[in-house]
């Protein structure tokens, strides 16, 4: 029973973490047609500044903030400096965002080290909740009410204000949201910061349960992809839908089947894609 | 007469293929002028080029004087070039309030600037409609959805491709009787068309083009009672 419980907690988890990632890297492609290969750098760069401003601030969401607002600066430059220039440019875009996260990724390994960095959990979220005897890890259940609030915030934001519309219709048609006025250019930049922020965010506080070590932006950026294919680009029920099933899958499959973890990973993608090429919640026409 | 819109010597190419030639005309103020010509005569591309779709490659295009040729959509919507593009282009996926809201521009120095209301008054059906999304709507309620858009911009000067294409005739005079009103406002307006009779009846200028050139610029009187001009530039071989 404990077993079962931490083991949904743990896919839960991950879930939210996938979704702080995913929905970031689904509104940028969704919007911009940009394959955003940095996004998992922007993860473990952002827990890694997360760690650094531990050592001064022991706050955990603190250090979060911190580590989101120096994405979405890093993120908004990548944009802007390299991405914008290369507009129109698809296989520009991705061989430079996947050169930039190999800068990133060997930048850390010198700031950072090689050793994984472990992120100390909150002292308030350390001890588990206790319903009729059964143990429920507190950080987690943290974890995945910051996801779900932040999916609701994101709701918010795309499906109820002008700004969201904008965006929306911006995936819609680009080119004729340019025509009736909206400055598409800089809704990117946000857009963009935003998704920056947000893989920066669940860097830290994915920290607790995955801490910080090269070669975790390489771990998580499949994970981002294949939510965000499944689910279907740009839609941000697919990615929240997706983040879900990709984590239980992933969790489950790694602790049932530890020899078939990518078979049981990549199925259900390949299955949805052959079926329904545009995701469980893309538009048909993309 | 103030000049609203004036092309001169606009060259336009897609890649290599050059489509429009020394391409000039003036939309005067309040007027409506009639952009005319068989399929493929460069329409859309000249519309294109003014909305910054396309920039031209050589000319130069003014709105009120100020060169526009060289920036972006956003830009010349924002300095008040409204657009409703050939096949309508609505956001099907946002709802026909969001359609209007997202097109929403302030413009100074503007006596009734255009709401939701005002549109909603233009097109009486849009009013239970409001919250269904744009892409489940009928091709005529497209149709004014895309016009009720472009006016959410309160625009200075409105390029209007092919309202009528593909309409059923009702609506055809729907639209129709829309441009006469926005006409009677003072809208200043460039209407293509492949509906002779609706264009003649609306405008004050004619340009007609052919093969990417203007073949006759005069007034919409003018086109009227000369037959063989029609025949020549517009009729189907
Ligand atoms: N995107 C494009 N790329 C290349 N050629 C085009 C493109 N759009 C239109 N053309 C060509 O430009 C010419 C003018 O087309 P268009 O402006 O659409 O004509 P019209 O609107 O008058 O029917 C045609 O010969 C057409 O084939
Ligand atoms: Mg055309």
């Amino acid at each position: 029973m404990q077993y079962w419980i931490i083991q949904t907690l743990n896919s839960l988890a991950l879930g939210g973490l996938l979704f702080l990632l995913a929905a970031g890297f689904s509104l940028i492609f969704g919007l911009m047609r940009i394959a955003n290969l940095t996004h998992g750098s922007l993860y473990m760069l952002g827990a890694y500044v997360g760690i650094s401003v531990l050592k001064y601030v022991p706050n955990l969401w603190l250090a979060a903030i911190i580590g989101g607002l120096v994405m979405a600066l890093f993120g908004g430059l990548v944009e802007r400096l390299i991405l914008r220039p290369l507009a129109g440019n698809a296989l520009g875009q991705v061989l430079v965002t996947l050169g930039i996260s190999f800068i990133v990724a060997d930048l850390c390994l010198i700031v950072w080290g090689g050793d994984p960095i472990p992120v100390p959990t909150p002292p308030a979220l350390q001890q588990p909740i206790l319903v009729g005897g059964v143990a429920f890890p507190t950080y987690r259940l943290v974890v995945l009410a910051i996801a779900v609030a932040t999916a609701l915030a994101l709701y918010l934001l795309m499906d109820r204000t002008r700004i969201g519309a904008m965006i929306r219709a911006g995936v819609d048609d680009m080119q004729m949201a340019r025509a009736v006025g909206i400055p598409v250019s800089r809704l990117f930049t946000a857009v963009f910061c935003l998704g920056a922020a947000l893989a920066g965010a669940g860097g830290i506080i994915g920290g607790p349960i995955m801490s910080a070590y090269p070669g975790l932006d390489a771990d998580m950026l499949p994970l981002a992809l294949i939510v965000v294919m499944l689910g279907g680009v740009g839609s941000l029920l697919g990615a929240f839908v997706g983040s879900f099933l990709i984590g239980a899958i992933y969790t489950f499959g790694t602790a049932l089947l530890p020899d078939l973890a990518y078979v049981i990973l990549f199925l259900p993608m390949i299955v949805v894609i052959a079926f329904r090429p545009t995701g469980l919640f893309g538009r048909q026409s993309v | 007469m103030t000049e609203a819109l004036s092309l001169s010597g606009i060259d336009a190419l897609y890649g290599e293929s050059h489509v429009l030639h020394q391409v000039s005309f003036n939309l005067n103020a309040g007027r409506v002028l009639a952009l005319l010509g068989r399929n493929g005569a460069g329409k859309t591309t000249c519309m294109s080029t003014i909305i910054g779709f396309l920039p031209p490659r050589a000319g130069e295009i003014r709105l009120f004087g100020e060169a526009i040729g060289k920036l972006s959509p956003e830009t010349i919507s924002r300095k008040g070039v409204g657009f409703v593009p050939q096949g309508r282009r609505i956001f099907p996926s946002l709802t026909v309030q969001e359609n209007l809201a997202v097109s929403r521009q302030k413009r100074k120095g503007v006596a009734m600037p255009w709401t939701l209301e005002r549109v909603i008054e233009l097109f009486p059906r849009m009013k239970n409609r409001l919250q269904q999304l744009a892409g489940s709507l009928s091709g005529g309620e497209q149709q004014m959805l895309a016009i009720g858009r472009a006016l959410m911009g309160n625009p200075r000067v409105l390029l209007m491709d092919e309202p009528s294409e593909g309409l059923a005739p009702l609506i055809v005079a729907e639209v129709g009787r829309t441009l006469l009103r926005l006409k009677q406002e003072g809208q200043s307006i460039v209407l293509v068309e492949q509906n002779i009779k609706l264009a003649l009846g609306l405008a004050d200028e004619v340009v007609i083009l052919n093969t990417g050139r203007v073949a006759f610029s005069g007034s919409a009187g003018q086109v009227r009672s000369d037959q063989a001009l029609i025949t020549q530039h517009l009729g189907v071989f």
